[in-house]
């Protein structure tokens, strides 16, 4: 349902909606595996919780299409659609 | 396997009704309980998952050990170049997070009446069951090979005991000695690790013990980053690292423990050091509750990890069979992830939604040297399916500053992933 509603309303109202539900969007809890959810954990990997959402977007777009260096965030990229990444973006903007 | 509410509320009450179940003072009342088996990357990720998920949920971790020691980067235990400690975790910040835990092995499963009982005697009534084993050795799957046949030639699979041993028999090993590493077929516990780990023996033979020799003996003539491995060693160990596939006669048929003997069908290796990774299965758990299939896995659902065979409960981690994701600590966090959000939801008599997951492996092929492996994965005809278009492994013509990013990156993930898990 949540896919329907996203095809309806657009990138924009889905993210606002994902920020304001705790349960992460598709594929933002496998992310965490890297790039840990809450602010409290120390980490060497780029930090996202909290981070600003249109700049997590432009990276991910531009990992996906090869404009941004990368290692691994290309091949990762590439494995999500620009609504993902919005929803994405935003739930990541909101951790603290 | 979604849940009608009429469905969940039958379940709840059979739960904690009759005074068969010795009901946790937390689970009293309405409060759903799920109990998660095994304390490894996907149990202990899956029992703080779940508390994040919704703080009502009554979850119990069930994990015989007071400490977990983690297998990825214990190749470099081995090869000398990070102590065991480094590997070692303990569960003291989950329980602070509200999960209960039961100190003891799980032994046996009701799936009809929805309780585990513990070594110990206690019986756990849950909800839902999430099952993350890890795996089993299958013993005496390759004739000569069973537990006293481990001391002399360690298999190593499961980070400890084996490890050192291991370790302490390369480092007695006199220079001009043959180490052996059998590699088994698919599918087994970390797909790399054969790989990496003869990289890092390899390395510490060339810088130890030069005059040494390496031989793999595999039972496959194709494996994870291959390219990538074939090329780093003709690169860093050439004449020192000899890999011999099923093909070339490879398979190991038998082992003799006393003479540290590897037979094959083209012939017999002597070895003074030889690392035997044998077949594997789920985690024993598993079979006892009736969720692995006669291939020794578990079949499951994409979207929830509940079982195919036994409802109500999940399976996440190395003893899944989990489709086109590779068994490693990556994937056994993000399954771990998915199952939690799912079960969240089911306990409520909530849909749960369609996932979408990560996989990303590092493997060191020298101290400075890292490779990788990723894929994005979503539920496809029934399996999880890589998202085509996306993952791979790291390019072959990368220069060497990228190889040694990459190790770096092999030792933030892995101090990231664990803080994660159990800081």
């Amino acid at each position: 349902m949540r896919r329907t509603l996203a095809a309806a309303i657009g990138a924009t109202s889905i993210a606002a909606a994902v920020v304001a539900s705790a349960e992460p969007p598709a594929g933002a809890a496998a992310c965490s595996g890297c790039h840990p959810a809450s602010t409290r954990v120390t980490t060497p990997v780029v930090r996202l919780a909290g981070r600003d959402r249109a700049e997590i977007v432009k990276a991910m777009q531009e990992f996906r299409s090869g404009m941004r260096a990368s290692t691994v965030m290309d091949r990762i990229a590439k494995g999500f659609t620009d609504q993902e990444i919005q929803a994405i973006a935003a739930w990541y903007a909101a951790q603290r | 396997m979604r849940l009608s509410r009429r469905e969940f509320l039958g379940s709840a009450l059979a739960g904690t009704a009759g005074a068969l179940f010795p009901v946790p003072a937390a689970g009293q009342g309405a409060v759903p309980r799920v109990v998660v088996v095994g304390g490894g990357f996907a149990g202990a990720s899956c029992a703080r998952a779940l508390r994040t998920a919704d703080p009502r949920i009554a979850v119990t971790l069930v994990e015989p050990s007071a400490t977990f020691i983690a297998c990825p980067l214990s190749n470099a235990v081995l090869g000398g170049l990070r102590e065991l400690s480094a590997q070692q975790f303990t569960y003291e910040r989950i329980a602070a997070d509200g999960v209960t835990l039961a100190r003891a092995a799980a032994t046996a499963v009701e799936a009809s009446m929805r309780a585990v009982t513990l070594a110990d005697g206690r019986r756990l009534g849950y909800d839902r069951l999430v099952l993350a084993p890890g795996i089993d050795i299958r013993w005496g799957a390759l004739p000569g090979y069973d537990e006293a046949a481990a001391a002399h030639m360690p298999h190593a699979w499961r980070a400890g005991e084996q490890t050192l041993l291991l370790r302490r028999q390369l480092e007695a090993m006199a220079d001009g000695g043959l180490v052996v590493i059998a590699a088994p077929a698919n599918p087994f516990r970390c797909p790399p690790g054969p790989y990496e780990r003869a990289s890092l023996i390899a390395h510490y033979l060339k810088t130890r013990k030069p005059r040494s020799k390496l031989i793999v003996l595999d039972a496959k003539d194709a494996f994870s980053k291959q390219r990538l491995f074939l090329q780093a060693w003709s690169e860093l160990y050439p004449g020192l690292l000899e890999w011999v596939p099923l093909s070339k006669g490879g398979a190991v048929t038998s082992v003799d423990a006393a003479t540290r003997t590897l037979v094959t069908d083209f012939g017999r290796h002597k070895a003074d050091v030889a690392n035997v990774i044998p077949p594997q299965k789920a985690g024993r758990i598993a079979e006892v509750a009736g969720v692995a299939d006669r291939s020794g896995w578990c079949p499951i659902d994409p979207v929830t990890f509940e079982s195919r065979l036994q409802p109500g409960i999940h399976v996440i981690g190395d003893a899944a069979i989990a489709g086109a994701m590779p068994k490693s600590a990556f994937a056994a966090n993000s399954q771990a992830k998915t199952c939690a959000a799912a079960v969240a939801r089911l306990v409520t008599g909530a849909a749960p939604s369609a996932p979408k997951l990560i996989n990303t492996c590092y493997s060191l092929v020298a101290p400075d040297y890292g490779i990788s492996v990723a894929g994005v994965y979503q539920p496809s005809g029934g399996q999880l399916a890589e998202v085509p278009g996306s993952g791979g492994v790291s390019p072959a013509d990368a220069p060497r500053a990228t190889r040694a990013l990459e190790a770096g990156l092999a030792e933030s993930w892995f101090r990231t992933i664990t803080t994660e898990v159990f800081g």
